[in-house]
């Protein structure tokens, strides 16, 4: 397990547990660590897209201004951030669930695209329904959807230990093949078939379901606030409700959990299952929030990105906000950049890339610094007693 | 459909299977020396995609095949230590790291594209290969020793990778450190050289593989022109048993589905592309449900090894 959370909180019989100053002081020097250790990786990718961009002869620092102007230098723009964030912030939840369960899910691309497809046929079948009840049956349906897009690949873990990293990478495949089919046959615009375009994309969406804009003239949507609520909520489930302790201690200490009476398979089969359901939330956001309809690359690699926000929050859904934010600026950014220095975005994609090797790559520090530190403490326990 | 699956179609679909197999035999051999040391790397999509297109780019200017071959295989090096420094050395969780890996090698391949190439163009691949007099043998000839250079090393490599692991020192050493780090840390064996060496070595063939798409196979270099074969192959390795002739059928089964389901476009069943297109996803998925020989598992595999823990 990536060992970066607030998490040695278990008690380990047989150790000491220093209480009073230094053990705040302790805390808050971890949790120093756990920010500043990605932030060191974030820094070191963007210096290897540095050395990139001087390679490709453009210059860095224009580059990165033109970057940071993208996501925050206009009304616009930080707007725009907060837009993107939304989706990365709704996945990287589902992400931390699972990986506190120990599981991995590469599985977001698939999980929105389930979300998307329910919540563009739902809304499209129910177009009679007020908004009222439109909106939140349409987030629950598209929750449920992604939900059972997880539940595939948990239960083939739990049931047949089959390996869910590739589970879910081919269940990736397999739904994009699957809105491909449908987004070409019975979702197709009707319009686009009169019109003879063929676009590959949905009818609009009744506007009872599209959901308010927070500010005007932008496409910044109420969906980001929900978004802040849920991950209040799932800071609230990991660590102040039991199926939370669960999962939680299912990915600190397999063993230990299955020894304690723990159905180990079974958490890890509800984490991805909920991972699944965050990121079919994404999906749906994306849909009644931004488009108002389904369309080809709907999911623009929020299921991957959404895996470098959650590792970079430390897999706490607090933690999580702020870094959802900056990635979501890197990508309004990457636009600007392109345009600016003349660089593809692609090149986001590698630092994006980067920023998980060096991330996963420091986790050994912390876990060191970790160790050391219990060393101590236990030391001067000693002495104390 | 009378007449579909007639003599001269079932040997299409075979010759067809032959070509296809060879970058999932590339990338999963690789990957049985990685993973057979204890290192699971999932970045083989990335390290295919970049090999790929270093291939293609050094084929395109200097013209040279050999040289685009040499330019795929040094990269896979180059990606390999970078996997093994971060999960060898540091420790990473290796599903994360190769992840990571994976999508370097997805928008840097994509990055160079754009900036060195920026329109779809063809190279001339390498071309076939008749063997004197076996090339002549009716129907086995056509399909097994009419291909190129590429294909005949990829299947060559299947009887390499055995000898290697099952019958050299070298083999020895790696399936130690996977089964049991500490022991072999203990008679001497350096646990982490070995891994490096082993992780490197799937590299290369992970960058060759990505080659043998971009100058053998389809000859031509477009974003993620792997479409996830890289992981299609890691979970031929589970699926195979980490045996090298496990790995060959799970190649050779993987490589007649997708064959038939490409014959069946060109010859016009009434089949939806994206349906045919699934297919060899829905296939991985069933086969890593009857991945039955799990007992031989590296028993080390996917944990660093730290000396002085059990």
């Amino acid at each position: 397990m990536v060992e970066m959370g607030a998490e040695e909180a278990i008690l380990t019989p047989g150790k000491t547990y220093p209480h009073g100053a230094r053990r705040s002081l302790e805390n808050w020097s971890r949790v120093a660590l756990n920010v500043l250790l990605p932030l060191v990786g974030v820094l070191f990718a963007l210096l290897v897209g540095a050395v990139l961009l001087l390679i490709l002869r453009a210059n860095p620092l224009a580059a990165y201004a033109a970057l940071l102007r993208g996501a925050a230098g206009t009304r616009f723009g930080i707007t725009q951030t907060l837009v993107k964030a939304t989706p990365l912030l709704l996945v990287g939840l589902g992400i931390c669930i699972a990986f506190r369960a120990n599981v991995i899910n590469i599985g977001g691309e698939g999980q929105i695209i389930a979300g998307a497809l329910m919540a563009t046929w739902w809304p499209l079948t129910f177009h009679a329904w007020p908004g009222w009840l439109l909106i939140p049956a349409t987030l629950i349906v598209g929750f449920l959807a992604g939900a059972a897009w997880g539940f595939i690949p948990g239960i083939l873990k739990a049931r047949l230990n089959v390996n869910e990293i590739l589970s879910t990478i081919m269940l990736n495949a397999i739904a994009l093949q699957l809105m491909n089919l449908l987004l070409q046959g019975p979702l197709m615009d009707p319009a686009g078939v009169a019109a003879r375009t063929f676009l590959a994309q949905s009818a609009q969406l009744p506007p009872a379901v599209w959901l308010p804009r927070l500010v005007p003239r932008t496409l910044l949507h109420a969906g980001a606030i929900l978004a802040l609520v849920l991950a209040v909520a799932v800071y609230i489930f990991l660590w102040r409700t039991t199926i939370g302790y669960d999962i939680r201690a299912v990915g600190l200490n397999p063993d230990a959990a299955r020894y304690a009476g723990i159905a180990v398979p079974t958490f890890q089969a509800l984490s991805l299952t909920l991972a699944g359901g965050f990121a079919g939330l994404a999906g749906v956001v994306e849909v009644i929030g931004v488009q108002h309809r389904l369309l080809e690359g709907l999911t623009s690699g929020y299921g991957f990105t959404g895996i470098v926000a959650a590792l970079l929050g430390s897999l706490h859904p607090i933690g999580l906000i702020p870094a959802s934010i900056l990635f979501g600026g890197l990508l309004v950014g990457a636009d600007t950049m392109q345009r600016a220095v003349q660089v593809p975005s692609a090149l986001i994609d590698a630092i994006l890339g980067l920023v998980v090797l060096f991330v996963s790559g420091s986790a050994l520090w912390s876990r060191r610094w970790a160790a050391r530190r219990s060393v101590r403490s236990q030391k001067s326990g000693e002495a104390e007693a | 459909m009378k007449g579909v699956f007639s003599l001269s179609v079932i040997s299409g679909i075979l010759n067809t299977m032959i070509g296809l197999a060879t970058p999932f035999l590339y990338a999963a051999l690789g990957e049985v020396f990685a993973q057979t040391s204890g290192v699971v790397n999932l970045g083989v999509d990335g390290i295919m995609l970049l090999g790929a297109f270093a291939a293609f780019y050094a084929a395109l200017t200097t013209g040279s095949l050999w040289l685009g071959l040499l330019a795929a295989a040094l990269v896979g090096l180059v990606l390999g230590l970078l996997m093994s420094v971060v999960s060898v050395t540091l420790k990473a969780e290796q599903g994360v790291s190769g992840i990571g890996l994976y999508m370097f090698g997805l928008g840097m391949s994509s990055l160079l594209f754009k900036v060195l190439v920026g329109t779809v163009k063809t190279v001339q691949g390498f071309r076939p290969l008749p063997v004197p007099l076996l090339a002549d043998i009716p129907v086995v000839g056509p399909i097994l020793f009419r291909n190129n250079v590429l294909v005949y090393g990829a299947f060559l490599l299947v009887p390499a990778v055995w000898w290697v692991l099952q019958k050299t020192t070298l083999g020895l050493k790696i399936k130690a450190v996977g089964q049991n780090p500490a022991a072999a840390d203990s008679v001497g064996i350096s646990v982490n050289g070995i891994r490096y060496l082993s992780v490197c070595i799937g590299a290369t063939l992970a960058g060759i593989a990505g080659a043998s798409l971009s100058i053998s196979l389809l000859n031509l270099f477009q974003d993620n022109l792997t479409a996830g074969q890289g992981f299609i192959a890691v979970a031929l390795v589970y699926f195979g048993a980490w045996s090298p002739v496990g790995v060959l059928g799970g190649a050779l089964l993987f490589s007649v589905v997708n064959s038939i389901q490409l014959w069946m476009q060109v010859l016009g069943v009434r089949i939806h592309s994206s349906v045919a297109v699934m297919l060899p996803y829905v296939l991985t998925i069933a086969a890593l449900t009857v991945t039955i020989n799990r007992m031989r598992q590296p028993a080390a595999l996917n944990k660093p090894f730290e000396r002085g823990e059990s």
